[in-house]
């Protein structure tokens, strides 16, 4: 009963990480219609940067400066790669950001080498918060919740309460008329792909201690991101906010119970089969939860554009 | 100005002619092991032992067969066999007659295979397989062949001495087996639980499980799994990022007991585990770091310390191989006609600088030497590792560990 709670703990930090790489991402898709594959790799760089930061200056100023300097790599990005490969259509600005998620993991394995980098989490926060029957929760968890959510609450009020954020909604939408209007398109664009590269590095940062920062870390965690915006509806903020914490929770559970699928197929009233080493379904018998926990999240996107093509929270309908 | 243009091609040309003729007479060893992807640290550091320990054993001391030089050639497989495959086929196309591969059984298993039956369609260009880290027993069992040489313990004996110090420890009542999906993570766990069954009865396996190689974000709910069984001890054969990814969420997540490895060190792995683990992580290996086997060895780790500051040599037997190797060629007279070299090999006894007396045993080709537990501590540590302050540091030896241990070995000769 208790590792209930502690799974829902894990299950919430793992889905709130997500939730800070998908936010960016999303809001870029919608905005833009670019699937940006390199987003993981700005979360990879920003684990890499607080690294060197924190150094030099200690963990919080790389907290501080690492995103602010993702988040203007990523403007660059934008404003000298990808506005210019944009006339040419989506097939090439696809290719552009799936280049750039190369070249940032050839770079970073050029400048910090392949080993895993000693970035720890600190000192101050370096202690168990509390713990439920042996499990300690580590204090920097319950920060990296802390600092995600106040993130969540800080996007949702810039975009549906301030003037700033009305107008992206509407550059969203109809940029056209945002820009007959006098505003400046292009430089909203711009903006937009900066903050949501700024937040992927937020995620780098908090999460290199956790997760280790080496060059294979946007790696392991790139596909899983398009699952969740997919889940979530693309351009939803709230979807990939549920989104992320439903795959959080469901692959956190799967990997903590021994659920086999025996027992799942016997409590639904299917004996099992006599000679099980010989029978043709014998894979399917023998799997356990564990091993399939990754490969949920990708079922569940299935069901869901089978179901509900637009996703959990998607207003497209086109 | 047309003369002129004409001589340099022709200096230019002859230059690349003699340049390559030079070449030519190398011995060249193809290095086929991840160097990009999730597991990229731990194929470049072994790149580097390979190619310091050719520089420093072979070619600075004048070469083999009076002066020809060892060259390493690298390969990046991306740890996949379908990739190994082409590899050593490009390889081979090189005329290079050495494989060295050690980065998962997985590969090694097909690349066995494939020089097995590259070997008898092609007996002019043949080609011998030296593995220097891939442990799964099958490959001096059931799947052995005469080109395959092993300089690593195998899952069975390093498990074998490893739970010798497991069951001398009075206290140990519940043991959780992890370990990565493939040949290798299975081949760990059956060793772990046979030998633990007839060693200490007694002791309870709460917990027997593999999870995904290369493909965990966060160990956490593993970890939480971990605690939940109540478990003393955790035994696992994880290696690179899934080893730090384990080691820290367990520590993280209030594990208490001592985690046994097979390779909890360097790459990285050393640093990131730091402080937090000391005296808590275990780990069988062959050859003495610290207390350093010899002073030959000291010089050699301090040289190479001096060319890779960021490196560490966590894989010593690199350099057995090296120098075994470079033995067997100067025993055959030839480098090219690899049944001689291999002749040479098997049942070679080897004076290892890592300290302890190597064989290479003649009906399976698994070298047998001493193997040691170590624990991760900062204190007498002479070679660190990853500059971290932390190593390994020797606590208990098995001499020439299972020496007699039988194998299902039937080695066909040519």
């Amino acid at each position: 009963m208790e590792l209930i709670l502690v799974n829902i703990i894990d299950g919430l930090v793992t889905g709130l990480l997500l939730f800070m790489l998908s936010a960016g991402l999303t809001l870029i898709f919608s905005m833009m219609g670019v699937l940006n594959f390199a987003h993981a790799s700005f979360y990879m760089l920003g684990a890499y940067f607080a690294y060197q930061i924190s150094i030099a200056l200690g963990f919080w100023m790389g907290l501080l400066i690492a995103p602010i300097i993702v988040g203007v790599l990523g403007a660059g990005v934008e404003r000298y790669g990808l506005r210019r490969v944009h006339q040419y259509g989506h097939v090439p600005e696809l290719i552009f950001t799936f280049g750039l998620a190369l070249l940032i993991e050839e770079l970073v394995q050029f400048i910090w080498g392949k080993n895993q980098m000693p970035y720890n989490v600190p000192d101050v926060l370096n202690f168990t918060a509390f713990s439920i029957a042996g499990n300690s929760i580590p204090a920097f968890k319950i920060f990296m919740i802390f600092i995600s959510i106040a993130i969540f609450i800080g996007l949702l009020y810039i975009l549906t309460r301030t003037r700033v954020g009305m107008i992206i909604q509407a550059a969203l939408s109809y940029p056209r008329t945002v820009e007959a209007l006098g505003h400046n398109v292009p430089l909203i664009f711009m903006g937009v792909f900066g903050v949501g590269t700024a937040l992927a590095g937020v995620a780098g940062v908090i999460a290199g201690p956790v997760l280790g920062t080496f060059p294979g870390m946007a790696f392991v965690l790139g596909s899983i991101v398009f699952v969740t915006i997919v889940i979530g509806g693309l351009g939803s903020l709230w979807g990939a906010l549920v989104a992320s914490l439903l795959i959080g929770w469901i692959t956190t559970f799967a990997k903590s119970y021994n659920l086999a699928m025996s027992d799942v197929l016997n409590a639904i009233g299917i004996a099992t089969p006599e000679n099980l080493s010989e029978h043709w379904l014998r894979d399917l018998w023998t799997v356990t939860s564990p091993q399939i926990a990754d490969i949920l999240p990708y079922i569940l996107m299935v069901l869901i554009l089978i179901f509900r093509p637009a996703g959990l929270f998607g207003k497209r309908h086109s | 100005m047309k003369n002129f243009t004409k001589m340099c091609a022709v200096s230019a040309l002859s230059l690349a002619i003699g340049a390559s003729a030079a070449f030519a007479e190398n011995i060249k060893i193809a290095f086929i092991d991840p160097l990009s992807g999730p597991f990229a640290s731990t194929g470049t550091n072994g790149l580097h032992q390979f190619e310091f320990a050719a520089d420093h054993m072979v070619n600075e001391q004048g070469g083999v067969l009076g002066g020809t030089e060892f060259e390493i050639v690298a390969f990046d497989n991306k740890i996949s066999p379908k990739e190994s495959l082409i590899q050593l086929q490009v390889a081979i196309d090189q005329g290079i007659r050495y494989i060295a591969q050690g980065n998962s059984s997985g590969v090694a298993n097909a690349l066995t295979e494939a020089i097995d039956k590259h070997n008898r369609r092609n007996p002019d260009s043949r080609v011998l397989f030296l593995n220097y880290a891939a442990v799964d027993p099958a490959l001096t069992n059931d799947k052995c062949n005469f080109w395959h040489f092993r300089f690593d313990a195998n899952a069975d004996i390093k498990m074998d001495a490893l739970t010798d110090v497991m069951a001398a420890d009075e206290a140990l009542k519940k043991v959780y087996i992890i370990g990565q999906d493939y040949s290798f993570g299975k081949a760990v766990a059956a060793a772990a639980v046979s030998n633990l069954s007839t060693k200490r009865s007694d002791v309870e396996i709460v917990g027997n499980e593999l999870h995904p190689i290369g493909k965990v974000k966060d160990f956490t709910p593993y970890s939480r799994k971990i605690i939940a069984s109540g478990a003393d001890a955790v035994i696992t054969g994880n290696w690179g990022a899934d080893m730090v990814g384990l080691g820290k969420s367990l520590i993280e997540s209030g594990y208490n007991g001592p985690i046994y490895t097979y390779y909890a060190a360097g790459s990285g792995i050393t640093a990131a585990l730091g402080e937090s683990a000391k005296g808590r992580i275990r780990l069988i290996a062959q050859g003495d770091i610290n207390p350093i086997g010899s002073d030959e060895a000291r010089a050699a780790y301090n040289a190479f310390e001096a060319k890779h500051p960021d490196g560490n040599i966590d894989q010593s037997r690199i350099f057995n191989v090296i120098g075994m190797l470079a033995q067997a060629i100067e025993g055959a007279g030839t480098a090219d006609d690899v049944v001689a070299v291999a002749k040479q090999l098997e049942g070679m006894e080897y004076d290892s600088m890592w300290g302890g007396k190597l064989f290479m045993r003649p009906q399976d080709h698994q070298i047998i030497q001493n193997m040691n537990v170590g624990v991760h501590t900062d204190e007498n540590i002479e070679f660190d590792y990853d500059n971290s302050g932390f190593g390994v540091l020797t606590e208990s030896t098995v001499e020439m560990a299972s020496m007699d241990s039988p194998t299902t070995c039937e080695m066909k000769r040519p």
